[in-house]
């Protein structure tokens, strides 16, 4: 009896096995956690925009759940652990807050791999990703050098992070590369996303006689107020050249998708890691021109040979002839940062604390 | 035209089933919204409602979301059965979660049992401050009390943004403005159930409610000092002519409730955040007077009602992960339970007769 018992279980799972690997490969499932909703064309939509790439690469071999509108707090725990509960393998949470939850609840889920942009914590299962934002920049600041006529930029940060600050820089080096005696002023918008603060951020630098303005926050607020005043600007995460057709030169668009697919084919294919070591840098996905996770909008509203100039330096970024950080590089109060031939390296740009030439003021500390 | 006679007398019968009632309506037009936004109606509701309770850590995460409201809400009993109109507790919330927190990352050495209790007595402190302002106000000069308190809500969070970018800002937080991770003696831990372990983020704070709930019962319903609240706020008249000083209640209703108020920031930032940031309360001030009111002030019904909201937020995550239901559609919810309470209220308060103007 006992004995054919096991019998019959181990013909039956033999039976079900072939079945129940092949479902489970088949179908993967993947959460996303959103800051705020795709309404606000900018960061949340440029994820959207990613998950509906993984949509349509891998169809139903997908099944993707999305939660909106998490803030960075007990929620963010709550609905991150209610994801990995549902037996979602993968787990991406967009934005830098939810860094302490996501590492919470990925040690009570090893088996789940967990992706946060931006942070810089990574685990066995938590891995990093984030675009080189500051490459777009570069190629902003040569626009913004040819296009200008009063010699002055209005820059809108979002807050003091490394982050933004080699952004302000990047663009910088590319201001200075065709024009040397523009300069760049920053004010700290202290939000990535407020309308209302962003729209006041930019009339406050067009009073000041800034013409043209560029943002490292996420709504499409500088470029209204641009278009109504008359300046130029570019556009953030996505394309929003629909809110200012006529101001908007160009936007640097954040392409997740790329980097989500490739990740989620990584799990598919049993070969997603960290790696090893302390910091598990393996992990760590830092993307920008050349793996197309970062992409420039159509050049509009500049004379044929800007665009020609931008598109040059593009291509240069794109295709790793183009160093944005090589030396010799100078902060704006004249301490030499590297001399010639030297190049700043991923880790030095996650330091910068200061501003290089070209840029006035001081880094509030 | 439309006239409303007060009723003598309010049957506690509708007083229990008006809430009930109100939310069985903003269920069936929910359902209605479902229905024509073409989403599984019987599927969408049990989302909402019914799988929070589906596993013993959703259900433990009910409490977790509910604790704040509750706490809040038990304070606004106090301002609301007065009269008083407390509209700002969001603020006395964040005040009380900034001065514990300041406290404890100023003296982190402090012995744990000590600096949480002190922490607690801080946050009530902190909390019951910021609600003396507009109780000195309107005693002092009879300033509306509604818009001063609002309005220092959003003082506070100027404040809070102000501290945590500046004088307690980790210097090791990469720039963002985000304060220290608090000492572990200011931090109130999950509970380890016996045999079960945690379950979800279950705190030793919300314990705290098993404590205030039955004293807030008694001091109300049973002591000369609550009976005075309830008079002085169905009839300001009568409570003078029985000699109750009325300043002296102003102030105090909105004393305790700031005061628990910043108890509940106390917790909820020292149970879920373990640190400072410029946001640490998501609407809780605002949503607990919804939560007062669904009590229809009593504190059992608060803890109650506290659960009912609890449920619906967590709900409507859930309704999100499984259907894909934006959250905008369950916020409805929310809304449409307060105008059908409020609407209930009315009905039971006064008799509505249609009369024929000549």
């Amino acid at each position: 009896m006992y004995k054919n018992f096991l019998k019959i279980i181990t013909f039956l799972s033999i039976l079900v096995s072939p079945f129940l690997f092949t479902s489970a490969y088949a179908k993967t499932k993947v959460g996303f956690v959103y800051l705020t909703t795709p309404g606000d064309h900018g960061w949340t939509y440029a994820h959207e925009l990613g998950k509906q790439m993984v949509k349509k690469e891998f169809g139903n071999d997908v099944e993707i759940s999305i939660v909106e509108n998490v803030p960075e707090g007990p929620d963010a725990t709550r609905v991150i652990r209610e994801l990995a509960k549902q037996g979602n393998q993968i787990i991406f949470t967009t934005s830098f807050g939810y860094m302490e939850p996501t590492l919470k609840v990925a040690k009570e889920f090893p088996n789940v791999k967990f992706e946060h942009m931006t942070g810089y914590k990574r685990t066995k299962n938590v891995a990093t990703g984030n675009i080189r934002f500051y490459e777009g920049r570069y190629v902003q600041g040569v626009v913004a050098g040819l296009m200008t006529k009063t010699n002055k930029i209005g820059y809108i940060g979002a807050y003091p992070i490394s982050e933004v600050i080699m952004g302000i820089n990047a663009f910088a080096q590319g201001l200075r590369s065709v024009n040397k005696k523009a300069t760049i002023s920053v004010i700290w918008a202290n939000t990535w996303y407020d309308p209302v603060k962003e729209a006041d951020a930019a009339k406050v630098h067009i009073a000041e006689g800034a013409d043209i303005l560029a943002q490292h926050t996420d709504s499409p607020a500088m470029l209204q107020i641009a278009e109504k005043n008359g300046a130029l600007g570019f556009g953030q995460s996505t394309d929003m050249g629909a809110f200012a057709p006529k101001a908007q030169l160009f936007a640097s668009v954040n392409n997740w998708g790329p980097y989500y697919i490739k990740k989620i084919k990584q799990l598919k294919d049993g070969k997603w890691n960290t790696g090893g070591g302390p910091d598990h840098w393996a992990g760590n996905t830092w993307g920008g021109l050349s793996t197309n996770m970062l992409t420039l909008s159509n050049f509009s509203n500049m004379p044929t040979d800007v665009a020609k100039k931008a598109q040059a330096a593009h291509d240069e970024i794109k295709s790793g002839k183009l160093k944005i950080f090589a030396g010799p590089l100078k902060t704006n109060d004249g301490k030499e940062i590297i001399g010639a031939g030297k190049t700043l390296d991923d880790g030095a740009l996650w330091g910068m604390n200061y501003y290089l030439e070209g840029v006035t003021g001081k880094v509030p500390k | 035209m439309i006239e409303f006679t007060p009723r003598k007398i309010q049957s506690s019968f509708w007083t229990i089933l008006s809430p009930i009632i109100s939310i069985t309506i903003t269920i069936l037009i929910g359902s209605l919204i479902f229905k024509i936004l073409s989403y599984p109606v019987i599927e969408s509701l049990y989302q909402v409602f019914v799988s929070p309770f589906s596993r013993p850590d959703r259900i433990a995460d009910i409490f977790v979301k509910a604790c704040p409201l509750i706490i809040i809400g038990l304070g606004l009993i106090f301002c609301f059965k007065a009269n008083i109109w407390n509209i700002g507790a969001e603020g006395q919330f964040i005040l009380g979660a900034l001065c514990a927190g300041s406290f404890a990352l100023l003296f982190p050495e402090t012995k744990t049992y000590t600096l949480l209790f002190s922490m607690f007595l801080i946050g009530f402190v902190g909390g019951a401050i910021w609600a003396s302002i507009p109780a000195i106000l309107k005693v002092r000069l009879n300033v509306n009390e509604i818009l001063v308190s609002l309005m220092l809500v959003y003082v506070a969070m100027l404040f809070i943004d102000f501290v945590v970018r500046g004088p307690l800002r980790d210097p090791m937080s990469f720039g963002f403005p985000l304060s220290k991770v608090y000492p572990d003696g200011a931090i109130i831990s999950k509970v380890d159930f016996p045999f079960i372990g945690f379950l979800g983020q279950f705190h030793y704070g919300i314990f705290i409610i098993l404590i205030l709930c039955p004293f807030i019962w008694f001091f109300i319903n049973k002591t000369l000092p609550g009976f005075q609240i309830k008079i002085f706020g169905s009839s300001t008249r009568a409570s003078e002519f029985a000699g109750f000083n009325k300043n002296k209640i102003t102030f105090y209703v909105l004393l305790v409730s700031g005061g628990l108020s910043g108890v509940a920031g106390v917790i909820e930032v020292s149970a879920n955040m373990g640190r400072l940031q410029p946001e640490v309360s998501f609407g809780y001030g605002f949503t607990a007077i919804i939560v007062a009111f669904l009590g229809r002030l009593n504190p059992y019904g608060v803890v109650i009602a506290g659960i009912i909201i609890a449920t619906a937020k967590l709900g409507a995550d859930n309704a999100q992960m499984v259907l894909g239901i934006p959250k905008v559609v369950t916020g409805i919810f929310e809304g449409m339970l307060l105008f059908f309470l409020l609407a209930g209220e009315t009905i039971q308060k006064y008799k509505i007769s249609i009369r024929k103007d000549n």
